[in-house]
């Protein structure tokens, strides 16, 4: 599996480590509820299909990237900078 | 049939033509009191020991493939019980009981090695880690040997021990740990079930699951409706698949782990080894290929097929311990799909919905668990309580703070 880095074009999967599903959204420590931080921290939908997922690029330009995969196939859709789908989503909720 | 020398004799003078089918492949019927959803290791197990223990013979194991298709045929064979938590010792420590006594009980020989399990450890602080928690089996009555680097040297004479980066200390030994024959485990439960009544019924796959007050009433599958009173999930890395069904999201990412075969060589290593300084395990079949793997390869993945830099890994933690590996080649290399949960440990619970029980999440241990798994997992749903012995493997332990977490990793299904 190749995953084509934004920044640095296509790099061998080893290059990159994984942290998981990119939906879950933290809640806001300060008045969530147990159970929405339990969903948080434990509970997944974990698909047989198309997954958005968040990948470090460490052994290259040290970027978070949100890749959006087929779990079924391992083919890669699309790759964006962790930071343009958290502003598209802040931007989007301040509307 | 019953299996013994004189069937084995008898047959050979036969020309072995007379053997007949080792179990019924059933059709589905209309209605079981109840369904087992999968037909690996775990879910034919359960159906044993329920048919076994508890007299339910009206029961139904539902495969999509066929029986041994799924993990039960793609694990690296080893069974131990050499664990350090209160929740899982005595749970491991059945399944090894209920392996050592498993060919007289079923009739079939499954070919159990106790051949020792060797965990290497490579630094002052592993061997105190690994002391503790050799301590901890022994408390409870379990074998564990905490081996010198002589007592290592005996066994293995062969791997590095002074490598500059990682040289080899001592070792913890489970002399009743080992390897059994994966597929004859699943056979050899299937004929057991199947000669008690219960119904094994392959390429069968269950769609939907039906309910109505909160209650189960069956399952939807490729062969039709099947009514049942209880339903029972054993999916391994479908688990998620299986809970989307009704409505319920699992503390589980499914995974892939690939497992490797070398080409076949005379006798080099005699027990299991593992290296402690990186993942990798290893024993040799009795065909006489090197049986060894390593890490999942850490992203979420339903395909049971892995990626070169995961083989390469491997092959890096092999080499470290064992140079002369190098001079083998690799014959063949396969995927399975992990139940990879958020703690490490495995999930034999009920669920909120009446009728439906849940045996999931066993990351990559699940094989030296089957009968244990299937043990308790059948008294569960037999009786409705669980088992004294996987009384902590409930479903609701992330909510309340009771999980298993045997590494310390914390709720990163990749890093158990």
């Amino acid at each position: 599996m190749r995953i084509r880095c934004p920044y640095c074009g296509e790099r061998d999967n080893g290059e990159f480590s994984y942290l998981g599903d990119a939906a879950p959204q933290r809640p806001d420590g300060l008045d969530a509820s147990a159970e929405a931080m339990h969903d948080y921290v434990y509970l997944r939908d974990n698909p047989a299909g198309t997954i958005r997922e968040l990948w470090y690029h460490a052994s290259g330009c040290r970027s978070w990237l949100v890749v959006t995969r087929d779990t079924r196939t391992h083919a890669i859709e699309s790759v964006e900078p962790a930071r343009d789908v958290a502003r598209a989503r802040r931007s989007g909720e301040a509307a | 049939m019953r299996y013994s020398l004189f069937s084995v004799l008898g047959q050979a003078l036969r020309g072995q033509r007379d053997w007949t089918p080792q179990w019924r492949d059933a059709a589905p019927r209309e209605a079981y009191d109840v369904v087992i959803v999968g037909g690996g290791g775990h879910g034919l197990a359960t159906a044993y020991y329920l048919a076994k223990e508890h007299g339910i013979t009206n029961v139904a194991v539902l495969e999509k493939s066929h029986v041994g298709s799924g993990n039960v045929g793609r694990n690296t064979t080893i069974v131990r019980s050499n664990y350090g938590l209160p929740g899982n010792i005595p749970f491991y420590e059945r399944s090894m009981k209920l392996w050592e006594g498993l060919e007289q009980d079923i009739n079939y020989n499954a070919m159990v090695s106790q051949r020792g399990v060797l965990n290497l450890y490579h630094s002052d602080a592993q061997r105190d880690a690994y002391a503790r928690r050799g301590n901890a089996m022994r408390l409870a009555g379990i074998d564990a040997e905490l081996l010198d680097r002589e007592g290592v040297r005996r066994l293995v004479p062969f791997i590095d021990f002074d490598n500059a980066r990682f040289p080899v200390k001592g070792g913890l030994l489970q002399r009743r740990g080992g390897t059994v024959r994966h597929d004859a485990v699943a056979w050899g439960y299937a004929r057991a079930a199947s000669d008690r009544g219960v119904d094994i019924v392959q390429n069968c796959a269950v769609t939907g699951i039906r309910r109505e007050n909160g209650r189960v009433t069956g399952v939807e599958t490729s062969r039709g409706f099947i009514r049942a009173n209880k339903v029972a999930i054993s999916v391994a890395g479908s688990s998620s698949l299986l809970a989307g069904m009704v409505d319920m999201r699992l503390p589980i990412e499914s995974h892939v782990l690939q497992a490797f075969v070398s080409e076949g060589v005379k006798p080099l290593i005699d027990g299991v080894m593992t290296f402690g300084a990186g993942h990798f395990y290893v024993s040799q079949s009795d065909k006489g290929g090197l049986v060894f793997g390593g890490d999942i390869d850490g992203y979420n993945s339903y395909a049971q097929r892995g990626n070169l830099h995961t083989i390469e890994d491997v092959m890096e933690g092999g080499m470290a311990l064992w140079p002369g590996l190098g001079r083998l080649r690799l014959l063949r290399h396969w995927g399975g799909i992990m139940d990879m949960s958020m703690d490490g440990s495995p999930i034999i619970d009920r669920t909120d919905i009446g009728g439906l029980y849940l045996n999931a999440g066993w990351c990559y241990g699940g094989f030296k668990a089957t009968p244990a798994a299937g043990f308790c997992f059948a008294h569960l749903i037999a009786r409705d309580e669980p088992h004294s012995d996987a009384a902590a493997y409930r479903l609701d332990r992330f909510a309340t703070g009771h999980i298993i977490d045997e590494k310390g990793m914390g709720a990163q299904p990749n890093l158990h």
